[in-house]
Order: C-alpha cells, then structure tokens, then sequence
C-alpha cells in the first residue's frame, strides 16, 4: 500500500506555479479611496464653481476678490494648519504599521495603529474645533451652507478612517499580523484621507 | 399517548422548511442568489415604470382635458426618469454582473460578498424611499418638503448601495481570477460589467456629492441650489445621457460574448472588441463634468472646431464603441458557422434600441437641431431603457442554465424579444418625430403635426412593452421550477 502510494507520487505532474497573491482587501480600499476621491473633488469642484460665480467686491487690501467668504467670518488658521499637519503625522504613523508589521513586530505594530486611531481622535475634534470658532449657521448664506456640507462630509470620511484604524489595531492586539495586506489597505486609506483634506484644505481654508 | 400527528409534523416541516429558505435567502452570501435579488427586484421597477409610460403616453393623447393635476403629473415625470435608471439599468447591470462574473472568472465566491448584499439591501430600502417619497409628493419639484428630504435621502442610501455592490465586483475580477487568466483574457460579458463597475465607482460618487449639497441645502436653507425645482437641475445629469450609458455597458458585452458562441468560432479581432466596449466608458468624462457638451455650427472656423472637440469626445466616442461591437459581431456571425441561438435575438435587437437612443442623444446635442426641451430626450431614454430590458431577457435566457440549470423555451424568447423591440419602436419613435411637443407637459399643448396619433401610439407602445414584462417575469418564475432541465454548457460556449 505504501509502496503503491510512493509510486502514484513519483508519477503525478508537477503543481503548477504558486499564483500571485492578490490582495483583495488592498484592491477593495483602493476602489473606496478613488470613490472618495471623486466624491471629494467633485464637491470641491462645485465649491470652485460657486466661488468663482459670487461677484466681486473690494478687500481690505484694496484688491478685488470674490465676494464668497462673509467679511464678518474668520477662518480659524492655527486649528485648520494644524489639522493639515496632523493628517500628514498620520500617514507616517499608519506606514510605521505597515514596515512593523512585515517585521513582525507587534508591540510597534499596536503602538503605531494605536497613534493613528488617537490622530484620527485630534482631526476630528480640530474639526469641531474650527466650526465652534466659526460659529456661524448653516442657514445663513450659500458660503455656509456649502461650507458645511463639505466639511461634514470630510469629517464623515476621517470618522471612517478612525474606525478603519481602531479595527485594525484590535486585530493586531489579537496577534493577526500575518495579514500584511491590511495594514498596507489601512495605509493606503489614510493616504487618501490626507490627500483628499490637504486638497480640502488648500481651497476651502487657506484660498477661502 | 406515542401516536404522532403526521400530518401537524409534515405541516410545521413544510413551514420550517418555507422560513429556512426565506433566511437563506435574505442573508445569503452566494453571488448568484445575491445577482438574482438585484435582477427580481429590478423588475418591479420596470413594471413601475411602463405603468407611468402608459398613464403619461394616456394623458397627452387628448391635451386639452387633464385626468391628473400638475403635481401628479411632475411626479409622473420624476418616476418615470428615476425608475428608468435607478431602479431598471443600474441593478440590472449589477444583478447579472454579480451572478455571473464570479463563473465566469473561474472564482469560486464574490469578493466582499457581504458587501454586494449590503448594497443590495441599501438600495431595496431606498427604492422603497425613493417610491414612497414621490407618490406622497415628493421628489423633484414635489410640494412636501420633508418628502423632498426623504426622496433626496433615498437615492443617496441608494448611491452608496450601488457603489459598494461595484466595489465588490472591480475586486474579485482583479484579484479572484482562476490562476493563469489574465485580464484580457477574461469573457466578453464578465469585461463589459468590470468597465462599467468602474465607471460607476468613478462617476457616481460626484454625483453623491452634488446630492449632499443639495440635500443639505434643501433641508436647512432652500438659498443656493433652487430648492425642490432646483433638484432636476443639479442632479438631473445623473439620471439621463450619457450617464445612462455606463450603465448599458454590460448589455453590449452581451452581445459580444454572444455573437462569436453562435458563430462557434473565436471572437475574429478580440483586442479590437475589447476597446471598443471600453469606449463606452469614455462617457463617464462628459458625466463627472455636468455639463452638456452641445455642438454650435456658428462663428469661425475655430470656434466650430472649439464646439466640435469636447461634441465629439463626450458624445460621438461611446456610440463609435457600439458600433464597433456590433460590426465586430457581425463579422463574427458573418466568419463562422452560424446557428441561431435564442439568446442572441433580444440581445441583438436590444442593443440595436441602445444604439438609435445613444445617436438620438447625439443629434439632440447639436445646437441647430433645435431638440433641447422637447419629448425627444424622453424617447431616446425609452430607447435605452427598454433595449436594456430586452438585454436582460436575452440575459435570462443565455445564463438561465449556468444560474439554475433550467432553459426558457427558445420561441418564448425569440417571440417576446420580436415583440419587444416592436414596443419600444412604438414607445418611443413617434418622440423623435413629434420634435415640437414640450417635454414634461401633458396637457394644453398644440403643434402642426398629428399629435393626437403621436401619443396613442406611444401609449400602445408602452401597453405592449407591459405585455412583453408579464410575459417575460411569468416565463422566467416558470422556467425556476418547471423549466428544461440543460446543462451549463448547452449552447456551446467556451
């Protein structure tokens, strides 16, 4: 019987190459994030349309500028330049996962994840932060209304990416590091969480 | 005191058993039964929507008396362009999709399966909302605000719902294709939904933003974006051309999967079938940009070629990709040795109906046509709509044995698809000649022209269509329990 068995296995082809790893999880955030980023510069897009139809008025400076922001409003700088910096910190936190992961080092891996979720915490709050600043109504003109829908929407995007990251670091807390593919997804989503607010941030908070 | 009740046993069984496959159902992960649910509940939205082609087609034969109120007849209107899109192409080219191109791509499950049946399940709810919402006056220039809400509320859930369902789809061909098949090799069909996954994946979310905008304008403000009569006007895009093109990509891939197994030879300039299905695609640039790229025979030379560019780039290219396909089929058919399989009838015919909506679009958006605000535009989304429901026929049928192992019969599908390109001329060709009748009007109209015979055979198009659905849903609910038992590989297909 053993000797029979020996010969079939002497005598069977053999197995193919091993396929290449297809990591469906990286594939699928990757779709979310061009998702995201299409859903976030199409509202921009409408952003610049309506700034760029407002009509023009005289600053301060003497200069002529699109009457869009209200005179009376004052973008809070220090919270939006700080959340900005802070999204790029996170970036770096969620790739430090990413290189401790492959070096299966766990205790990195849950420091790193555990950073990240706690940035995403300080952006959400710089957030709410900028609109108790501001402290103006959402019926209170097309600026403002716009302005919230858009930075309601980027604020839904990082609550996303908190959950992503807390999800992640329970996994990792649970030992499942093998996984590399889901810190490289995770990554990956706070790449576009960062590029989406830097783009955000760039024509809704410093262009105005 | 031991004596059983037979009969109580095999009825509670009878019931367990009724409740275990409702379950199975509702909670299943298997694509095919997923692909179904999205295939079924679409169908009540074509019965949905030729009921109101019949009721308007009714109400403009006679302009001068009026069965419904102006309100009613807005929300006719809203039904009417949402249903034809969100609630017939889009879940048609995603229920087949998920049913079939898991087979197809030699996988064994649909990525992110529970993903699909989320996005299933969001837009089964908001098509519920979505209806609700327009019957109790809402809807675009509906009267109720908060029904306004609801109906913006339902095609956002719904937009998400599609989304994830595409997600789900571009993943498992990219990354759960049997070992060794690559990309261009995958089957024609299994192609065209991975192309028009991505569009939606791509074109929708801006479309999802502009809701957002609008929503929370309309719910706290009604100052920037025209309240309730402003809805139309900022999403309209996402409901009518080229938009709708996107979502017929699968229809066409149809076709080009099937052209070549009825010829019983290898599709003859492959790559160049390829391309051409992803032509259609380029739609998705004229959609993202909102804006309708209208050609203007004025001015100099350069202004013409100005005009003439984006014209051609977001209008002309998709149609070019059809008829490459098409002729591509044509030469396959024309090759090899042909034999009729049923299938391919509806489906040719379908596409066919896509093809003269896809160019009516294309001559409504030259300037000196002087189509813009006319019933035009309503006949060529009749076109595409009801030449993707006959795609879909076409559809049951061919993937009929591979999903359940049972074969409509071929004269049912063969005659119901005759019948069916027959209503759709009559539902919508008598719009493309009636170019002085007023869109979104149903009464005190008047121009040259038999208007009167205009809307009668327009109503009896979209009774004939109505007849065709019936027939088709009957055929297909008989074929599950009763139809021929055939394998998968009945019609020869590689």
């Amino acid at each position: 019987m053993g000797r029979s068995m020996s010969t079939t296995t002497s005598q069977a082809l053999p197995s193919g190459a091993r396929p290449a790893p297809r990591s469906s999880i990286l594939v699928a955030t990757s779709a979310v994030a061009a998702a995201g980023t299409m859903l976030m510069f199409g509202m921009l897009a409408m952003w610049l349309k309506f700034r760029d139809a407002s009509s023009l008025r005289e600053s301060a400076r003497g200069k002529m500028i699109h009457d869009w922001l209200p005179a009376d409003i004052k973008i809070p700088e220090v919270a939006t330049n700080t959340m900005a910096i802070t999204m790029v910190i996170a970036c770096v936190m969620a790739q430090w996962a990413v290189y401790s992961t492959r070096r299966n080092d766990s205790t990195h891996t849950t420091m790193a994840l555990a950073i990240t979720s706690v940035i995403g915490i300080a952006a959400i709050n710089a957030q709410v932060a900028v609109y108790l600043q501001m402290n103006m109504g959402l019926t209170d003109g097309a600026y403002q209304t716009m302005f919230y829908a858009i930075t309601g929407t980027m604020l839904a995007l990082l609550v996303t990416g908190f959950a992503f990251s807390v999800i992640t670091m329970f996994r990792a807390v649970a030992g499942r590091l093998g996984d590399s593919s889901v810190m490289s997804a995770h990554a990956l989503y706070w790449y576009f969480l960062t590029a989406v607010f830097v783009a955000l941030w760039f024509v809704v908070y410093v262009q105005k | 005191m031991s004596t059983v009740d037979s009969t109580a046993t095999a009825g509670h069984a009878s019931t367990s058993s009724a409740l275990s496959t409702v379950a199975n159902w509702i909670t299943t992960t298997d694509h095919k039964k997923i692909g179904r649910l999205f295939v079924g509940a679409s169908a009540l939205w074509m019965l949905n929507i030729v009921g109101v082609g019949i009721a308007l087609g009714i109400e403009r034969i006679a302009p001068d008396t009026a069965i419904f109120n102006s309100n009613s007849v807005t929300q006719l209107f809203a039904m009417l362009r949402t249903g034809a899109t969100f609630g017939v192409l889009l879940p048609l080219a995603l229920g087949f999709g998920i049913a079939v191109v898991p087979t197809q791509v030699g996988s064994k499950s649909l990525s992110f399966s529970r993903l699909a049946m989320f996005g299933f399940y969001a837009w089964l709810i908001a098509s519920g909302l979505v209806i609700g919402s327009i019957v109790a006056n809402g809807g675009p220039g509906g009267g109720d605000p908060q029904m306004v809400d609801l109906y913006l509320m339902g095609i956002g859930v719904g937009l998400v719902g599609v989304i994830a369902s595409s997600v789900s789809l571009v993943t498992t061909v990219l990354t759960s294709r049997h070992s060794g098949l690559s990309l261009l090799e995958i089957p024609m069909f299994s192609w065209s939904v991975f192309v028009s996954a991505i569009s939606i994946v791509l074109t929708l979310p801006v479309l999802l933003g502009t809701l957002i905008y609008v929503a929370v304008d309309h719910h706290y403000a009604r100052l920037v974006f025209g309240g309730n009569e402003g809805i139309d006007m900022w999403l309209g895009w996402g409901f009518s051309q080229p938009q709708t093109f996107l979502f017929v990509i699968p229809a066409i891939g149809l076709l080009a999967e099937l052209a070549p197994v009825a010829a019983r030879i290898r599709q003859p300039l492959r790559g160049a079938m390829l391309i051409g299905v992803g032509l259609v695609s380029t739609a998705m640039f004229g959609t993202v940009t909102q804006t309708s790229h209208v050609f203007v025979w004025g001015g100099t030379l350069s202004d013409k070629i100005k005009s003439a560019i984006p014209y051609a780039w977001f209008n002309l290219l998709p149609v070019l990709g059809v008829v490459i396909v098409t002729l591509l089929a044509l030469l396959a058919i024309q090759k090899g040795t042909t034999r009729l399989i049923a299938p391919l009838v509806p489906t040719f015919l379908g596409v066919g109906m896509i093809v003269v909506g896809m160019a009516g679009n294309a001559v409504q958006k030259i300037e000196s046509a002087k189509l813009a605000g006319s019933v035009f535009e309503e006949a060529a989304v009749t076109y595409i709509a009801y030449g993707a429901m006959l795609c879909a026929w076409g559809a049951i049928s061919y993937f009929g044995p591979a999903l359940w192992g049972r074969k409509v019969s071929d004269n049912a599908v063969i005659g119901i698809g005759a019948l069916g390109m027959f209503a759709t001329v009559l539902a919508a060709a008598p719009y493309y000649f009636a170019k002085d009748q007023v869109a979104g009007v149903v009464s005190d109209f008047d121009y040259s022209g038999p208007q009167t015979l205009f809307n009668t055979v327009v109503s009896a198009g979209h009774v004939l269509m109505a007849v065709c659905l019936f027939s088709a849903i009957a055929l297909s609910v008989k074929s599950l329990s009763s139809g021929e038992t055939v394998s998968a590989e009945v019609w020869g297909d590689q």
